[in-house]
């Protein structure tokens, strides 16, 4: 008898589970199909305006940093300008997502354009979310080749852009957005939820920002 | 680890005089219970998604073969392996199979409590293969040679001289004079260290707060990222993980990641929360080329349908150890084994037995706290209740107290005779208590007077008091 046929064999004796059983396997099918949302807090249940300041306010409460913009063909200076103000090296890498690659980045003539997957040797990195969540401030990125799942952990610094439109109020809203946009039960490889910079608690309690991952993580939401 | 569960009161004593142990105890008290009060706080639907978390957890454990089937299906779909393991030892020779198969001569690991209840890294340090853990934490006590005393927080126990002692002598390679006096030059030199280790392994191993049905997904919670580094960086990613941690759908993970991390750290949400489904796609620029899961039973099957199933919801967030008076006294690794703390002594002589774990339900003084703060509604003391009376069945108890306990029952059983002692003994020992009232040594207690004293009865029975009161309730009022 296989391992998978002895564990499953002592579940089923555990639970007096014998022969078809239909109703189980209804009940089982239901749940899946259906996806019941469950318990939705209060908190984001807003209209999109108000969803919009929740989600800014919650990303900077759990320490990122947030700036607003009006459109994608400002997002390069923006990105120029966050290296500039900390001192950064004027390079970054990115993926090939076609939001990004669409903003005009000849107008930041001393930034160098790295694409593709992070090696490591980034300071800085950019990425579009897939959307946020203002309940708590957290942006969902999915992997692939328009952003790599390295540049989210890899670089120092990693810059976020999002699109207003994506923001829902809560998880469950962003798992119904994921099943119109790829389908039910589709799934990338990975899914980022991230809320905050990279942290550690476990010297003495002490929260220190910068763990593995990046030690800032920078906002930019286009309205 | 090596199961020490049945020298617990040695190890208590012992951790109760320990000067380092009891100033990083402090910790425990300072942080963990304020944060998760005032997260708990924050959230009017708390207790509402309380219940919910219970009940997903409840409908997954009635249907729990049928979810499986349904998970397995799904991670064959998106390209996974799943392999099942009946006990930790065939879990072992799984993980070190694809490691061998791999030509793996390093893996890195993501914080996983699993790996330790299977003691995953020895195995594989036998077998010439060096496990490289990576959460801090984690990465502090295995430099150490310890094992975690603390279940989000391996490392609670120490304190930063005793980190930055360990660190100047394994990091040679790095200049004396430099300055590691606080946990931010600590932390930066750790990250340093480890950066070049996820490059260089060949296989990552993380655990998984939850297994997916819907998608054939697992999930990893971190606030540090290491997880993450651990499972794109390597070639392969194993996830090991128990039959317990399956939920249904997308939506219910959401429900019990709100309750999860405000029990855990008193965050809204972690830093981190990684959905993963399948190795690299065709059109992936990064990501393991290989994913594996090993579904590890370990005694948990056993536990259904009797009186510890309630345990298979537990979430290991922590919060009944942050908030046991026992633990913060103690500390993790008096309890000698792999799980401390309340919902370790539940759980450990599920896995392990009671013979050799019955200290572990009788380290508690049922204060409720455990079952107060646990997100998934678990009945600890209830439990721990049951395997104390187990431990008697099986006639497992200490001899005094044995003899105490049929002492007493003899008279419990004939109330009459119960009544007429009691009413002899409690007045003849409220004269004896004298002005004080209290006794600092008495015949057969010893255990007790020896570190506090007994006070001494009123004057009147329990009975007597209650029947006067009773008495004043029927009288008119006036």
């Amino acid at each position: 008898m296989s391992a998978r046929e002895t564990v499953m064999g002592k579940i089923r004796a555990a639970m007096g589970v014998k022969g078809p059983d239909e109703a189980r396997q209804a009940t089982v099918a239901t749940r899946l199909r259906e996806t019941p949302a469950g318990v939705i807090p209060a908190r984001a249940q807003l209209p999109t305006a108000g969803q919009l300041e929740l989600f800014c306010a919650m990303a900077v409460q759990f320490g990122a940093t947030v700036t607003r913009v009006s459109d994608y063909h400002e997002v390069p200076a923006e990105v120029s300008a966050y290296l500039r103000t900390r001192n950064l090296p004027s390079e970054i890498r990115m993926g090939a997502d076609a939001r990004l690659v669409k903003a005009d980045w000849s107008s930041e003539k001393t930034l160098e354009v790295r694409h593709g997957a992070s090696d490591g040797g980034d300071l800085a990195g950019v990425s579009h979310a897939m959307a946020g969540i203002a309940e708590t401030g957290t942006l969902a990125l999915l992997s692939g080749p328009a952003n790599p799942t390295t540049i989210n952990f890899l670089p120092e610094h990693h810059i976020v852009v999002l699109d207003a439109r994506d923001i829902r109020g809560d998880m469950e809203s962003v798992w119904a957005k994921l099943r119109t946009d790829l389908g039910k039960g589709a799934m990338p490889r990975n899914i980022n939820l991230i809320t905050g910079p990279s942290r550690s608690g476990d010297i003495e309690q002490t929260i220190i920002l910068g763990a593995h991952g990046p030690r800032a993580l920078h906002i930019v939401v286009v309205e | 680890m090596e199961l020490a569960a049945k020298h617990f009161k040695a190890s208590a004593a012992k951790a109760l005089v320990d000067v380092q142990l009891q100033k990083a105890l402090g910790n425990v008290e300072k942080g963990f219970i304020g944060k998760r009060q005032k997260a708990a706080a924050a959230l009017p639907e708390f207790d509402a998604l309380r219940d919910n978390a219970r009940d997903i957890k409840n409908h997954v454990l009635a249907h729990l073969d049928l979810y499986l089937e349904e998970y397995e299906r799904k991670v064959t779909a998106s390209g996974g392996i799943v392999h099942w393991a009946e006990t930790a030892e065939d879990a072992r020779r799984i993980v070190l199979e694809i490691c061998q198969k791999a030509g793996a001569r390093t893996v890195t690991k993501g914080k996983s409590m699993i790996t330790e209840e299977i003691a995953l890294n020895d195995h594989l340090s036998a077998n010439g293969i060096e496990p490289v853990e990576t959460d801090l934490g984690e990465y502090i006590i295995q430099l150490r040679g310890e094992h975690p005393s603390h279940i989000i927080a391996p490392a609670v126990h120490l304190n930063k001289e005793q980190v930055e002692g360990d660190f100047r002598r394994v990091h040679t390679h790095l200049p004396e004079g430099r300055d590691l006096s606080d946990p931010v030059s600590l932390l930066g030199e750790a990250r340093e260290v480890l950066r070049q280790r996820y490059f260089a392994a060949d296989v990552g191993i993380t655990g998984a707060n939850f297994l997916i049905a819907e998608t054939g997904t697992s999930v990893i919670v971190t606030n540090e990222g290491n997880g993450d580094l651990t499972q794109t960086l390597g070639k392969i990613h194993v996830v090991v993980a128990s039959i317990e941690k399956i939920v249904p759908t997308l939506e219910d993970t959401s429900q019990i990641l709100r309750v999860l991390a405000r029990s855990a750290t008193g965050q809204d949400m972690s830093v981190y929360t990684t959905f993963s489904t399948g190795p690299k796609r065709a059109d992936d620029p990064d990501g393991p080329d290989q994913y594996h899961v090993v579904l590890l039973d370990n005694g948990r099957s056993a536990m259904l349908g009797t009186e510890y199933q309630d345990m298979l919801r537990c979430i290991r967030c922590g919060a009944c150890m942050n908030h046991c008076p026992v633990y913060h006294a103690v500390g993790g690794h008096a309890y000698g084994s792999v799980y401390p703390g309340p919902m370790g002594a539940v759980l450990t002589p599920s896995l392990n037995g009671i013979e050799e774990t019955g200290q572990l339900p009788n380290a508690s003084t049922f204060c409720g706290r455990c079952e107060a703060v646990c997100p998934m509604r678990i009945p600890l003391p209830k439990m721990m209740r049951h395997w104390r009376e187990r431990e008697f069945e099986r006639n497992l108890t200490p001899l005094t107290g044995r003899y105490g306990l049929k002492f007493w029952a003899f008279f419990a059983k004939r109330p009459k005779l119960y009544r007429l002692a009691v009413s002899f003994g409690v007045p003849l020992l409220s004269v004896f208590g004298g002005s004080s009232k209290r006794f600092r040594s008495l015949p057969f207690a010893g255990g007790w007077t020896r570190h506090r004293d007994l006070p001494a009865p009123e004057g009147r029975t329990f009975l007597q008091a209650w029947a006067q009161r009773e008495a004043l309730k029927q009288e008119p009022a006036q």
